[in-house]
């Protein structure tokens, strides 16, 4: 008798406890916690996105949303990493560089329909150029939220101590090309201070080269990305005016050499106008914002470009997208330019523009940042770009050296990843 | 009845207990030895299978594909063109860096072997990078070896005009050795410092007064009694200097060219930035069989090698 209530009041409390598990279960799984890894560890940056966050929480109460920071210099390492310990974020960032990886792997969920499904979205007025990299079958897989024109700052103060013309002032008389660009920059040089700085470059990352070498109408690799052409002769053109600038004219620091455009000790520097946070407040100095330089092939711009991708072996892909299509909407996008300037038509006008950017002129604007996102072509990517990176980076270690040979060098590179470009 | 009952238990085990003393004394043995065993099963065994299995394998991690490829990763190492360039500049560090560390390190140990006032202050001293975080200590010294670096400005008041040393291919190669012996040479200092006092001062008694100099001192009774000491200290820098990363990674990413791409870092490049998971695993598996090679070769060596006093 005693046995059988025992049994009976395990049995109910089993019962109960089971409801009960199944209760939260059902509960847990209602709560969706999305994650997405981001390269940015900046303050405002990270206030921004919690705020977007909180905006879709609104709509979507069950959905919370946590950014992780990955260094810069190891991001793609890192996130891959994750994906292979089987630990992938909902969302990433993808660099325009490994954009080809990502897209052509199939790691990434299909994002148009959920875009064009997002009320007041307007995909359609995002150029074709900006979404070119991110589309595989005519099917978007991350959205380019941010497309930032490279430019050049000028700190005027140091041209003028150097009594050399300041960029603005060739701007005026129609003079405003590489070779006097460089002129300039090997008179600060010669004051002791640095003359022009291809920031980010490092005598690694060559691809910030691109923002000279466009000038040259020189490419790395052809359209179809197929063919090497860094042996052909815009290229080593543009290479050997570079290796002329440093070590002839030591207009551009050299291998191993650190100088600070934004610490007031170099006379330019190319970068992306976003770096334009990094100007000092205090130890100001009389600084410019200018387009690049005309190069032999003429006028020319280049952007850089960040997306914003879904993982496919997420759990909540389509919630994720449905953040995605949130976060990147035209009103969350006005939001981000300030930022990551957007490749929306209707945002790329002064007004909105001016707005966001308060440290930027109207002429600096105009010329620059709309001119530049029009016009501008994108950094150059590949598949499987890391290794490619990689070999022509300890290749191009002897063109960095005062006796270099330029040409040759550029055959032997070619000749090494001539069969990874095929691939 | 008890011819049946005999039967059933044989002699001497119906009346012994399941736990005899060598049962308790094994049982005992292995649970002190579980946790360590454990950790090599869960963190060695079971991984290095692992490695092995992911080196038969394509694996594509962006598109998820696992495919079985047999020999293929193996038939690429042996194809790998830069292979070559990059076991030259695993030699060339290693060799480097053993030569360097031991004989700075037994230098540093016989000068430190002094009774004189503050002598503990040098000992720290030299000892103390040992516990320096490396990253830390790695890029304090890159921005040393820059161009226009301390170590050249230190230079330029003497007049010289340092290289670029980080840049150049010889000198890139030295700066990396240099920057790791500098960083673990009290380690090995202090264990020939402890060797050293473990030499019985009877035996320099004895050949002072058979007229010994002090260098065949050295030679004839120093040596041979510390190379107990010398053999663990070689094992120890050799398999470490194999497995250097994080120099490397700071100070040049491998180049200029391939010259400081050591076998640790052309794994890395392959498995975590170019994504070739299972070749990156065949390379692990070629290190795994250099380490091993090296360290039975030193341990058969040791017959000749070393002195042994018992």
């Amino acid at each position: 008798m005693l046995y059988q209530r025992t049994l009976k009041s395990t049995a109910c409390a089993l019962a109960i406890l089971g409801s009960l598990a199944l209760g939260g279960t059902a509960q847990a799984q209602d709560a969706v916690n999305l994650r997405m890894t981001i390269w940015s560890a900046n303050e405002a940056h990270l206030k921004l996105f919690n705020e977007i966050a909180a905006g879709f929480k609104k709509d979507h109460p069950n959905v919370s949303v946590t950014y992780e920071s990955l260094p810069f210099e190891t991001y793609t390492t890192a996130l891959t990493t994750q994906i292979a310990g089987g630990n992938a974020p909902d969302m990433a960032w993808i660099f325009e560089t490994s954009a080809y990886d990502f897209v052509k792997s199939g790691a990434l969920y299909p994002l148009t329909d959920t875009l064009k499904a997002a009320e007041g979205y307007n995909l359609e007025e995002v150029g074709t150029g900006a979404t070119e990299r991110w589309t595989e079958d005519g099917k978007l897989y991350a959205y380019p939220f941010s497309t930032s024109p490279f430019a050049v700052f000028v700190n005027n103060d140091l041209i003028k101590a150097a009594g050399a013309k300041t960029p603005a002032e060739m701007i005026a008389a129609g003079e405003w090309t590489w070779d006097n660009a460089i002129e300039t920059a090997a008179a600060v040089a010669k004051s002791g201070k640095g003359g022009l700085v291809v920031r980010d470059f490092n005598y690694q990352a060559w691809q910030y080269l691109t923002s000279v070498w466009n000038g040259w109408g020189a490419s790395p690799w052809s359209e179809d990305g197929k063919t090497c052409t860094m042996a052909d002769k815009p290229m080593a053109d543009a290479l050997t005016f570079i290796h002329d600038a440093v070590f002839t004219k030591k207009a551009i620091p050299g291998p191993g050499e650190t100088v600070d455009f934004f610490a007031g000790n170099a006379a330019m520097t190319i970068t992306q106008i976003s770096r334009a946070s990094l100007l000092p407040k205090e130890k100001a100095f009389s600084w410019d914002l200018v387009p690049l330089p005309k190069g032999s092939a003429g006028e020319y711009a280049l952007i850089g470009q960040a997306g914003i991708g879904v993982m496919q072996s997420g759990k909540n892909a389509e919630t994720a997208a449905e953040f995605v299509a949130y976060m990147t909407n035209p009103e969350s996008s006005a939001k981000l330019s300030q930022f990551f300037p957007s490749a929306r038509k209707s945002l790329l006008n002064a007004d909105i523009l001016k707005k966001t950017n308060p440290l930027l002129s109207q002429e600096q604007i105009e010329k620059v940042v709309i001119s530049g996102i029009a016009t501008g072509k994108v950094m150059p990517g590949h598949t499987g770009f890391a290794q490619i990176q990689q070999m022509v980076r300890s290749n191009l270690d002897a063109v960095w050296r005062p006796e270099a040979d330029v040409p040759a060098t550029l055959q032997k590179i070619c000749g090494q990843i001539g069969p990874l470009l095929k691939r | 009845m008890a011819v049946a009952r005999e039967n059933a238990h044989p002699e001497g085990r119906s009346s012994s207990p399941f736990w005899t003393i060598a049962r308790r004394d094994s049982l005992a043995g292995f649970l002190f030895i579980a946790p360590q065993l454990i950790g090599i099963i869960v963190f060695v065994l079971i991984p290095l299978g692992l490695v092995f299995w992911y080196s038969l394998h394509e694996w594509n991690v962006l598109a998820n594909t696992f495919t079985y490829t047999g020999a293929q990763n193996y038939r690429m190492l042996m194809e790998d063109e830069s292979l070559l360039d990059v076991l030259g500049a695993t030699a060339i560090f290693s060799a480097g860096l053993v030569i360097f560390n031991l004989s700075l390190a037994l230098l540093l140990a016989v000068l430190l072997n002094q009774k004189l006032a503050g002598i503990a202050i040098f000992r720290t001293l030299f000892f103390s990078p040992v516990v320096v975080s490396l990253v830390a200590w790695t890029i304090v010294w890159g921005f040393l070896l820059q161009k226009n670096g301390g170590i050249n400005g230190m230079l330029l008041t003497f007049g010289i005009e340092g290289p670029n040393w980080l840049r150049e291919e010889t000198t890139a190669m030295i700066s990396v050795i240099v920057v790791q012996v500098f960083k673990n040479v009290g380690l090995n200092m202090i264990l020939f410092l402890a060797a050293l006092q473990g030499v019985p001062k009877e035996l320099y008694e004895a050949a002072r007064i058979d007229g010994a100099p002090a260098f065949k001192q050295f030679r004839r009774i120093t040596l041979p009694l510390i190379s107990p000491t010398i053999l663990l200290t070689s094992i120890i820098t050799i398999v470490g200097s194999l497995q250097v990363f994080a120099q490397i990674a700071v100070l040049t990413q491998g180049g200029p060219g391939l010259s400081t791409t050591v076998l640790v870092y052309y794994l890395y490049q392959q498995a975590f930035q170019f994504h070739f998971f299972g070749y990156g695993s065949t390379l692990s598996i070629l290190l795994f069989a250099i380490v091993a090679i090296l360290t039975f070769a030193q341990w058969q060596m040791r017959k000749r090698i070393v002195f042994y006093e018992s």
